[in-house]
């Protein structure tokens, strides 16, 4: 056991700092937080290191490549599959699910969503929520609307409950409070966490007392509270089922110690059959974390039977639009509801290792945040993101389904640039990333690199007068010497040295400049 | 833009005539590793052809959603490489354009049949040395080198593995630097929009380079050797950047 000596009020100053950090990041813009992140060398640090490790896992839980190729391409097949017979297989999940005794409610906003989610727990009476991990209840920003209606929600996997604690957001899809140090843990336990005596937690560095500390704290409150919330990784539609991956058994807590069970998904995430299961689980937890399998795989197929002596009396799914029929009936940006959440898009994305969740400003970071956020929340406000990223690739290579990421980002540039009509199926938005200054480069750039003869005239005086150019060209030169441009252009030194532009026949016929 | 292949790669026999497409960054930065390319593969028996009308793939643009402006400038190198003989890109990334992006940018254009055809007739230049020359590999020179791929020649192109191959048959001892997959930062239009990140990104792999302990990078990629030979320069490191063409090139007339 490690204890420190330790100031308390020095350490509740700290956290103090650490809220008011993030409230200030999350003020800023794209720019001015991924800044904020590179001159954090701590979060530097931690960032690079996790993803590091991140991509190691995933490399060694995949020693052959062929399989991993194969699965790849089973998993785009049935998300695929899935995704063409989605308005069908959401209907089929309706009706198997309401005869499996599971309510169904849809939601087409993130506020609806909440609303519903509110209005099943008030009908209930239901003040306490214990939830498992769901990305969706933090993209509709569920916990905030709770609060504010006077109910209290509990995130119940040890990261969540750890940025909760920290009133943060998570910078992770898979590690939620991957960006925190254990010394910054030890004094959120400390401050912030209160156990059911009503006594602080003790100050400690140590990891398996304070994992100790806040799953004592927890078990009180998975006995006691009124309604379990969880997300879905799967639903089944021919059979009814709601899936759920996790590794704390919290989930498990979530959804079967309370008598009430709200499950929340966005619509994409319907499979048709129970054998479509195998292989994206598979995918999803060897991509995520590197793990086989997790150490939890429940299957939630009705509330609790006659004579059964455990499981909610209620349960509930909320299916969740926000957006998504938009993606899907965009012919270009569909794929990106193929996503199975697993975070290894970001794990082995450059800018994301080295600027970090948070910087991102969307529930949603790295590449899929990047094709995501923009679509839910307009390109007007969320059009930055799709310039944090250099197409580099490695998103695409490391998608367990195949989603095109980069072609992804590209078109949103293009949406985000686009002088079009707006139509019905418009992301909101769209063109409002087009600045007249930007517009009027790309126009001469066109020009200049059009026509052959002002080409070459262009490069002859970039050549020619390359002593003249300026030596500081803005961010370039703050780290980088600026390139010089030669004395004589290729084209110069080919013409030089008589080398011929065409093949002879062509050069007969067609009389080439 | 990286995207798998638009199609899958025939290697055509040697042959006696090709296309050299400079790339615009080739042309105004580095043309003697152009030159260098034309003398090499003309040592090699092919007849090579430059067309003065040829100026940038299109890349900028396109990766930046200006797709009109980019199919402009497209449009020309589709009329300078209009003869059926292969096209050798100096550039991963340009190839990467025109082997793979092309098929989007002319996506119900008149001229995507043809578009289609210069892609599948296009190959990254260390891609055709080393699948279409297939040269015997030379002794050993001593001399070592540190390789950085770029992502297009990575991923798009696939071709990761010419450039080891076409570097160790010539006989130069190849080093990898630390996360040798890892994005240097350039993405064109990147390095200016997204400055501080770009700059960390460079700054992290110019380390890894000066890690390696060797006093020359190569690349077959020009941004990429501007972006982190131009961070080494401004640290001070004494380490100096060329194209693969030229390494090739030297070591042709060495064993001369
Ligand atoms: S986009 Fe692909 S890699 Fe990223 S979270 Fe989704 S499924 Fe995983």
């Amino acid at each position: 056991m490690t204890v420190h000596n330790y100031d308390p009020a020095l350490i509740a100053v700290q956290v103090d700092n650490d809220e008011k950090a993030f409230a200030d990041l999350r003020q800023r813009h794209f720019k001015a937080r991924a800044k904020m992140s590179l001159e954090n060398e701590q979060l530097r640090g931690s960032f690079l290191g996790a993803t590091d490790f991140l991509q190691a896992k995933r490399r060694a839980v995949f020693p052959d490549t062929d399989e991993l190729e194969q699965l790849r391409d089973r998993g785009e097949a049935i998300r695929q599959q899935s995704l063409a017979q989605l308005p069908d297989l959401l209907e089929t999940l309706e009706k198997n699910l309401t005869a499996n005794g599971i309510q169904v409610h849809w939601a087409e906003t993130a506020e609806q969503a909440c609303a519903q989610v509110h209005s099943i727990l008030a009908m209930n009476n239901a003040r306490t929520v214990v939830k498992g991990k769901s990305m969706v209840s933090e993209e509709i920003e569920l916990n905030h609307y709770l609060e504010k209606q006077g109910i209290e929600c509990l995130e119940s996997d040890m990261g969540e409950y750890l940025v909760q604690l920290a009133k943060e957001m998570p910078s992770h899809i898979i590690m939620p409070a991957i960006h925190k140090t254990t010394a910054q843990i030890a004094r959120l336990m400390h401050t912030r966490a209160e156990r059911s005596d009503g006594q602080s937690v003790s100050y400690t560095e140590d990891v398996d007392e304070l994992i100790g500390n806040a799953r004592a704290i927890l078990r009180d409150k998975f006995a006691s509270a009124d309604a379990g919330i969880s997300g879905v990784n799967m639903a089944i539609a021919n059979t009814g089922t709601l899936c759920l991956v996790e590794n704390e058994g919290n989930g498990r807590m979530s959804t079967t110690a309370p008598p009430i069970h709200i499950a929340i998904t966005g619509i994409e995430k319907v499979v048709a059959d129970l054998a479509d299961v195998p292989d994206l689980l598979s995918l999803l937890t060897r991509s995520a974390t590197g793990q086989n399998i997790s150490t939890y795989f429940n299957m939630i197929s009705s509330p609790r039977r006659g004579g059964e002596l455990d499981g909610p009396e209620q349960v509930h799914l909320v299916l969740v639009d926000n957006g998504r029929s938009r993606m899907f009936n965009h012919p270009q940006l569909k794929p990106t509801l193929q996503c199975i959440r697993c975070g290894a898009c970001m794990n082995h994305c450059p800018v994301y290792a080295r600027i970090g969740g948070h910087a991102y400003g969307s529930t949603y970071p790295g590449p899929i945040g990047q094709v995501v956020t923009p679509q839910m929340q307009g390109l007007d406000k969320q059009g930055e993101l799709v310039s944090a990223c250099t197409l580099n690739g490695a998103c695409g290579d490391a998608c367990p389904v195949r989603i095109p990421l980069p072609k992804l980002i590209r078109e949103l540039r293009h949406e985000a640039n686009s002088t079009a009509p707006a139509s019905e199926l418009d992301i909101p938005g769209k063109g409002s990333q087009r600045h007249l200054g930007e517009a009027l480069i790309w126009k001469g750039w066109a020009l200049a690199h059009q026509y052959g003869p002002l080409y070459r005239s262009i490069t002859w005086v970039l050549t020619r007068g390359r002593k003249l150019l300026p030596h500081h060209l803005g961010a370039w030169t703050a780290t980088r010497t600026l390139p010089v441009p030669a004395k004589y252009s290729l084209h110069d030194l080919a013409r030089g040295a008589g080398i011929g532009e065409q093949p002879a026949n062509r050069r007969l016929n067609e009389g080439e400049a | 833009m990286t995207s798998s292949p638009a199609l899958p790669r025939v290697y055509p026999p040697k042959p006696s005539q090709v296309y050299l497409m400079g790339t615009c960054l080739v042309d105004s930065f580095d043309p003697q590793a152009g030159m260098d390319a034309i003398q090499f593969l003309q040592h090699h028996g092919i007849e090579v052809l430059f067309p003065q009308q040829q100026s940038c793939c299109g890349q900028p643009a396109f990766n930046s959603g200006f797709d009109d402006e980019a199919r402009q400038v497209a449009r020309q190198q589709l009329k300078a490489f209009v003869a059926d003989i292969p096209v050798v890109v100096m550039m991963g990334s340009c190839a990467a354009m025109l082997h793979c992006d092309y098929a989007r940018l002319f996506e119900g254009q008149p001229e995507e049949a043809q578009a289609n055809a210069l892609a599948a007739r296009t190959f990254e230049f260390t891609e055709f040395v080393d699948r279409v020359l297939c040269l015997p590999p030379s002794p050993a020179s001593g001399e070592r080198v540190v390789l950085h791929t770029s992502c297009s020649a990575r991923r798009s192109m696939g071709v990761a593995e010419c450039h080891q191959r076409v570097l160790q048959n010539s006989g130069v001892e190849v080093i990898e630097p630390n996360r040798v997959s890892e994005c240097c930062g350039f993405g064109g239009t990147f390095a200016l929009k997204q400055g501080d990140i770009s700059a960390a990104m460079a700054c992290d792999k110019a380390e890894a380079v000066a890690a390696c302990g060797v006093d020359t990078l190569v690349s077959a990629d020009c941004g990429c050797l501007m972006n982190i030979g131009g961070t080494l320069a401004k640290q001070g490191r004494p380490i100096k950047t060329r194209h693969i063409a030229s390494l090739l090139r030297q070591r042709q007339e060495e064993s001369l």
